[in-house]
């Protein structure tokens, strides 16, 4: 029978022993799957987070790739976000929590120009690689070479959204001669007027409307009436979702019917938008990203990610087809990765170097940098929506509706022109 | 050189506007002009109400603006409730002013964010059948999409002003808000009374709720663009006044209008508001106030 | 005085510690975090002024604060003004927005102050949206001064944010207890009793809109820089307005600590938030915190304090 004491000297051995052997296992463990931290703030909540959402999924989606390859570097990929609430002020603390807190390795800009903006200073100080996701001209006062914009607008971002639109205008014959512009008063929407101004110059087109809008507003009829009265052959639209939906459904109310409509409205390649506006998409002729036509479904990887992005988003309470942002977020870190498995480490100056002089392979096609981390060529599409049934959503899945006009060499189809015969 | 036809559309939207932001307002022309409570929580109430005729008419089809008579007695009760609580907190205590408007403003906030956490923050659109046609008089276009709205609108000013007008309880409530001890002599109870008025006032949101989802897609936070529009047109319209009420959200939706069409959509809201402080420079008891 | 002189000892005491802080060089983050709650120091303070004290609740606070913030704009991309001028003129520009909004509403009922200020926030947002100059609704980058003291800006600008919150606190304080504080009381419990006793109320009432606007505008002039790029969403968030009510209702309305207890705790929760939980949660639980606050505690947990006390003692 042992004495008490004699219980307490033994327990305390056995204690210790196995807490010291935990402690060994576990440095041991950690060390051995030290993962490597990428870091980031996105829009959760607020008025981006309908594109932010589903591009956290999409990166999440890679995270899930990489990692069942061996992760990078050998070492498994963990992803540390926060929500920044489409709220610039919050980015400064949000990454100075990450680098300096969390410790993440490499960092990944959030969604959207203003949110993108607060960042630059930020990893110029810190000298780091940033992966910029969607905003446009950031870097143009600020010239930082180790940025990178995954967004395809190419070297001269304030024309990029216009340029298809007003080329596939000039082309038309007899040339229309007059133009109608009009749009929100917010960020993408009055960078796109002004590049859409030099355009107008550039095809020696004659302006009988310019003006813009608060996001608030109601009504879109009185705006409408007042383009219709101008009598307009082109009408250029740069709107945000809502507006966007009001300004199309003023239009088939009021009857306007330019020879082409559309230009830069953001919301119309939703899926919630197109399967609610149905038919009176017909006709528009609207910029865009991505569309699931064939050159696109082609490209490597593409319909895999798609596959595996469709079947999580309806749990996760975002766009369910996720043509828009999603290919291209994924993009963006397979770019990042990439880079760090080239030059087998994280060195951000390296990282730097080798994207800026590589040639990358990912599910949208071939990218290459240029001037001020841009796409060394711009890649903004022009598309337009025909033959559009009813208000399902499997028309959207496939090709076919959604035809890409321009650039030529990703064309899938051609135009209807005028906008008057695509609503027979 | 004015172009007499767009003028002619510009005023048309503009009364049609004003007939759905009559709606709109009716809620606060009842709780804060005839009840004094500065209910700020009220635009939160309006997009709920787009909500439930959102949810009605993606489930299970249903026109909005039937969504939105159903749904009346539901929020009734809630509008109800929520008096009840106010009362018991506040009014009993005579701290009214202060802290009732910071517990409408959190009430405000929690609607919204509840909102926003259950259906996140995609735009939702509602289907009707009328939506997206319209009817031609002479070279004035009226779409039915504003013209539905607009009738709903005038229909709920006119049963409200009747009801006030014409019933017990509407009378009582006209009283409660102009002389609480001569209501209790003629044996009614003011918390009684109060608390129908104050239902009646959320209950008109609903309605309005479905009203707007018709004209435009709505988000949690599309609240914010009303809360000023709401007040605006009450004070406006004159404190207690449901007549007034109406003739100030025509005269704002008509000047919307005519800003977006001739000047430049940019700077209407703001004239609305700039109106509004001028007003309350000028005349606080508004056009018709008591 | 001793009383005078022992305020001046603990603020000077606070500074003091703010700046060491700052060299220290501890973790960076600590800086951003600190600066943010500083700031609602300085706000709910200013708030608490008029509404804590006077009883006129304004909703408008982004409207000050933004204004503050682009008269630095202004200032910055004009002639580069160093950072105490934009404290300066953006505390005077928004001190005299508070003067004309009090002026407009001065013989209105304080409900209607209320609802001017609503209309206040639009107006002026609309205007921002429309002045190229500032960015309008692009928004503006701002580039930040190069070699600051402390190595980074935003280690400075914490310590700024300190000193102008021990300001804020100490203005507040001297307001409470002067006679101006007593009138503003009266006013705040029946403007009519308060003006039949001879209260000047109505300079009374412009006194607190000004300072209060002084102060919110303070608040906002370091914002560019510390945030390096303004557009008229962020710096007219209503995050500002739901704050500036909450952060007063939950520490107590009633004195200057209140301010600075509810935006200690409040603030610190919502950025511990920011980095943990989703913020759609953190923006419910403010507004239930906030209701459950005004129902339950109206005075707040200097209130709930003081109830304690009473009991024990």
């Amino acid at each position: 029978m042992r004495q008490p004491w004699q219980r307490v000297r033994i327990t305390r051995f056995l204690v210790g022993a196995l807490t010291g052997t935990l402690v060994l296992a576990s440095a041991l463990i950690a060390h051995a799957a030290d993962p490597i931290k990428i870091g980031f703030g996105m829009a959760l909540t607020g008025g981006l987070s309908a594109n932010g959402k589903p591009a956290l999924l999409a990166i999440q989606i890679w995270k899930d790739d990489i990692n069942k390859k061996g992760g990078l570097l050998g070492r498994p990929v963990e992803l540390v976000f926060y929500d920044d609430q489409t709220n610039p002020a919050t980015v400064p603390g949000i990454y100075t929590k990450l680098l300096d807190v969390d410790k993440v390795d490499l960092v990944i800009s959030g969604y959207g120009t203003n949110l993108i903006a607060p960042l630059l200073p930020i990893a110029m100080e810190r000298k780091l690689t940033l992966m910029g996701m969607f905003g446009l001209a950031n870097n143009e006062k600020y010239q930082y070479p180790n940025y990178f914009q995954i967004q395809p607008a190419g070297p001269d971002p304030q024309t990029s959204t216009a340029i298809g639109f007003f080329e596939l205008a000039a082309r038309q014959n007899p040339k229309p001669q007059t133009v109608a512009m009009v749009g929100a008063d917010a960020e993408y929407p009055q960078n796109a007027l002004v590049g859409a101004r030099e355009l107008v110059k550039k095809f020696g087109f004659k302006t009988v409307y310019d003006k813009t809008y608060p996001p608030s507003t109601v009504d879109y009829t009185p705006i409408v009436r007042a383009i219709k009265a101008t009598n307009p052959d082109i009408v250029f639209v740069a709107s945000y979702p809502p507006d966007s939906v009001g300004m199309l459904r003023a239009a088939h109310e009021v009857g306007l019917q330019p020879k082409i409509l559309g230009g830069g409205m953001v919301g119309l390649m939703f899926t919630t938008v197109m399967t609610s506006m149905g038919p009176m998409l017909n006709g528009i002729v609207n910029y865009d990203f991505w569309a699931p036509e064939p050159t696109f479904l082609a490209m490597p990887g593409i319909k895999e990610f798609l596959k595996e992005y469709q079947a999580r988003a309806e749990k996760a309470g975002v766009d369910p087809l996720g043509y828009y942002l999603p290919p291209y977020s994924y993009a963006l870190v397979q770019v990042l990765g990439q880079a760090v498995e080239a030059t087998k480490g994280l060195d951000q100056q390296k990282i730097a170097d080798y994207i800026r002089t590589h040639e990358f392979n990912t599910i949208v096609g071939k990218v290459k940098f240029g001037k001020n981390g841009e796409w060394a060529t711009g890649r903004t599409l022009m598309v337009q929506y025909q033959k559009i049934q009813g208000t399902g959503i499997e028309q959207f899945r496939g090709p076919g509706k959604k035809i890409v006009l321009w650039p030529d060499d990703l064309k899938s189809g051609s135009i209807i022109y005028p906008y008057a015969a695509a609503l027979k | 050189m004015i172009a007499w036809d767009l003028l002619a559309n510009a005023v048309v939207a503009g009364l049609l506007l004003g007939g759905f932001y009559a709606a709109v307002s009716l809620g606060v022309s009842i709780i804060f002009g005839l009840l004094d409570i500065a209910n700020i929580a009220q635009p939160a109430f309006l997009i709920l109400g787009s909500y439930a005729a959102y949810v009605m008419n993606s489930t299970f089809g249903l026109d909005p603006i039937l969504t939105g008579l159903l749904f009346t007695p539901v929020f009734y009760l809630l509008g109800a409730a929520v008096y009840r609580v106010y009362y018991g907190s506040f009014e009993r205590r005579g701290e009214e002013s202060l802290r009732g408007l910071v517990f409408f403003f959190g009430l405000l906030f929690i609607i919204e964010v509840s909102l926003s956490l259950k259906f996140g923050v995609d735009y939702r659109l509602v289907q009707a059948g009328y939506i997206g046609k319209s009817i031609q008089f002479g070279g004035v276009g009226i779409a039915y999409r504003l013209l539905v709205p607009c009738l709903v609108g005038l229909a709920m000013t006119l049963a409200l002003h009747l009801f006030l007008g014409r019933t017990f309880y509407g009378r009582a409530i006209m009283a409660v808000s102009q002389d609480r001890l001569a209501l209790r002599l003629m044996g009614a109870n003011p918390v009684q009374i109060k608390t129908v008025a104050f239902g009646i006032g959320i209950a008109a949101a609903s309605l309005a709720g479905a009203l707007l989802v018709t004209i435009t897609p709505v988000i949690p936070s599309s609240d914010r663009d009303y809360i000023g529009r709401m007040f605006a047109i009450t004070v406006l319209g004159g404190m207690g006044s449901i007549g007034g009420t109406l003739v100030a959200a025509v005269i704002l939706g008509v000047i919307e209008s005519l800003m977006a069409t001739f000047y430049g959509p940019s700077w209407s809201l703001a004239v609305s508001f700039g109106i509004l402080l001028i007003a309350l420079a000028v005349r606080p008891a508004g056009l018709f106030g008591r | 005085m001793p009383q005078a002189a022992r305020t001046l000892a603990v603020g000077l005491a606070v500074v003091a510690a703010g700046i060491l802080i700052a060299s220290l060089r501890v973790n960076p983050y600590l800086y951003f975090a600190g600066y943010v709650i500083f700031q609602y120091i300085v706000i709910a303070t200013a708030w608490n002024i008029l509404g804590g004290y006077a009883g006129y609740v304004n909703f408008g606070t982004p409207a000050f604060f933004a204004l503050g913030a682009y008269t630095a704009v202004f200032l910055i991309q004009s002639i580069r003004a160093p950072l105490p001028v934009l404290i300066l003129a953006g505390g005077l520009v928004s001190a005299l927005l508070g003067l004309g909004i009090g002026y407009l509403t001065l013989r209105l009922r304080g409900v209607f102050f209320s609802i001017a200020t609503l209309a206040l926030s639009i107006v002026l947002q609309t205007m921002i949206i429309n002045w190229e100059y500032v960015g309008g609704s692009r928004g503006l980058s701002v580039i930040r001064p190069s070699s600051p003291p402390f190595g980074s800006y935003v280690t400075f600008l914490f310590t700024v944010m300190v000193l102008l919150a021990v300001l804020a606190v100490t203005a507040a304080r001297f307001i409470e207890r002067s006679w101006i504080g007593r009138g503003l009381a009266a006013l705040r419990d029946n403007e009519e009793a308060a003006e039949c006793m001879g209260v000047p109320t109505l300079r009374l009432k412009l006194f607190a809109t000004t300072i209060s606007g002084f102060l919110l505008g303070v608040a906002g002039a370091p914002f560019p820089y510390y945030v390096t790029f303004v557009e008229p969403n962020s710096a007219f968030n209503l995050d500002y307005a739901v704050n500036a009510l909450a952060m007063p209702m939950i520490g107590g309305t009633t004195s200057w600590i209140g301010p600075v207890i509810g935006a200690v705790l409040l603030g610190s929760a919502q950025q511990l938030a920011t980095v943990t939980i989703s913020s759609e949660m953190n923006l419910f639980i403010v507004g239930v915190v906030l209701v459950a606050f005004v129902v339950l505690a109206p005075e707040g947990i200097l209130g709930l304090v003081r109830r304690l006390r009473g009991r024990s003692s």
